[in-house]
């Protein structure tokens, strides 16, 4: 149980120097960031307290927001993600998180990919709607959500089939 | 009052998060109006010490382009001198210790640098404890990259002339129309130069510079050159492409300016304080 604390501490600290000291410079094609900073909500444990959850991932979003001078984006990108996760994980994975035996780690490429396409989608409309925030920029909103999303998706599952453990 | 409660712990979840979803709004409608954002700021010692940090080590990427640019500026500096060095005997000389120049320059870092958002902003190496203070304009060698929003004791937030808060006086080259330069949040290299009356002579490869009428900036500081221009609905204003002198995307050192005349111009400006 402890070591399961150190490993999300460790996590959330990694994924957030990596957001913004490598992520944040790539600008793929001028204006496409992946943010991969979000693996860090699917992959908190299932059981945890929804409160307690949160909180977590306002702080998480909002390091992000001063580390990039956004304002309140991520925070409000994160906290949506989290509130959602658990109707994310019942459409994706049905019975078995009923049941609480959902190991992301041995669940089917199909299921998985499922559950990251809701969260990183539903993380980058909120995302953008409020870094765009007018509805001048319609058409720049839904460009850079479809490119950003299908970014960070690939990303995202390439490093959760790559720093998987075996163990889990 | 049983059942208020007894509501309230039923879904004290989704409250939470509603309080939670609200802070974050409020934080981001505060980062679109100038000058209030000071609170969620990359201007402090942790986050201005992670870019540092990092940009010690990136630096050294870029040495070789740093390197071609300063001598090249070194160049166009030397040349400049040049027409006032002809003849040294002939020339009287201000004695310009005892004069306070209009103007003074301050060297700084670029920590941070982002150009992919719609609001940008830029961290560099000074701050409060160097003389930075909010309201300085702030330069590269080859045009204008934006204004000091805030400072902290080391560390300054520029708020990018790629951002859509900023508005910066500017004007023509060749004659005293001018307007105002914003940008649309497309292309990093082109920005948008507003409210430039009809009756103003323009014509696509025109310079753009800074028009000295803020205070900021000094006037005569390149910006861009004209690529396109069209009449807006109105049809009494120009709306006009300005393709940057500076690559926005690759910028090492910058400038900051102190106007030196700045409380004098404001005293004049609003009297009434």
């Amino acid at each position: 149980m402890n070591n399961g604390i150190l490993i999300q501490i460790g996590r959330f600290i990694v994924l957030i120097l990596a957001q913004v000291l490598i992520l944040n410079d790539i600008n793929f094609l001028g204006y496409l960031n992946p943010y991969i900073y979000i693996i860090f909500i699917l992959l908190a444990p299932i059981n945890i307290n929804r409160s307690l959850f949160l909180v977590i991932s306002f702080a998480l979003g909002l390091t992000i927001d001063v580390f990039g001078d956004s304002g309140g984006i991520h925070a409000a990108a994160c906290i949506t993600a989290a509130y959602i996760r658990p109707l994310a994980l019942r459409s994706a994975f049905g019975l078995s998180y009923e049941f609480q035996t959902v190991k992301l780690g041995n669940t089917g490429f199909g299921e998985r990919l499922v559950y990251v396409t809701i969260m990183v989608v539903a993380h980058h409309i909120l995302l953008f709607a409020l870094e765009i925030f007018s509805v001048t920029h319609a058409l720049l909103f839904l460009k850079k959500t479809l490119f950003s999303s299908i970014f960070t998706m690939l990303i995202t599952m390439l490093i959760l089939v790559l720093f998987r453990r075996n163990d889990s | 009052m049983q059942q208020i409660i007894n509501f309230l712990i039923r879904n004290k979840t989704f409250l939470l998060f509603i309080l939670l979803f609200f802070v974050s709004l409020v934080f981001t409608i505060q980062s679109h109006s100038y000058h209030k954002s000071k609170f969620i700021s990359s201007a402090n010692f942790l986050t201005g010490g992670i870019y540092g940090w990092k940009s010690s080590i990136t630096d050294y990427f870029g040495l070789q382009s740093e390197n071609e640019r300063l001598v090249s500026e070194n160049e166009y500096l030397r040349n400049q001198l040049s027409q006032y060095a002809v003849d040294t005997l002939s020339v009287s000389y201000i004695d310009t210790t005892s004069f306070e120049k209009p103007y003074h320059f301050t060297k700084a870092r670029v920590y941070k640098n982002e150009y992919s958002k719609v609001d940008n902003y830029i961290l560099i190496n000074k701050g409060s404890k160097h003389g930075m203070l909010p309201d300085m304009g702030v330069i590269t060698d080859q045009g204008i990259m934006g204004i000091i929003e805030n400072t902290s004791e080391q560390y300054s937030r520029v708020i990018s002339i790629l951002n859509g808060n900023s508005k910066i006086n500017a004007g023509l080259k060749n004659s005293n129309q001018y307007g105002s330069l914003v940008w649309n949040g497309k292309n990093p290299n082109i920005v948008q130069l507003e409210t430039v009356p009809r009756q103003a002579l323009i014509k696509e490869g025109d310079t753009i510079i800074t028009n000295g009428r803020s205070s900021i900036f000094p006037k005569g500081i390149p910006i861009g050159m004209i690529t396109h221009y069209e009449l807006d609905a109105s049809q009494n204003y120009y709306l006009i492409d300005v393709k940057l002198f500076n690559d926005m995307t690759d910028i090492g050192f910058v400038y900051v300016i102190r106007s030196n005349n700045v409380v004098e111009i404001q005293e004049l400006e609003n009297p009434t304080k």
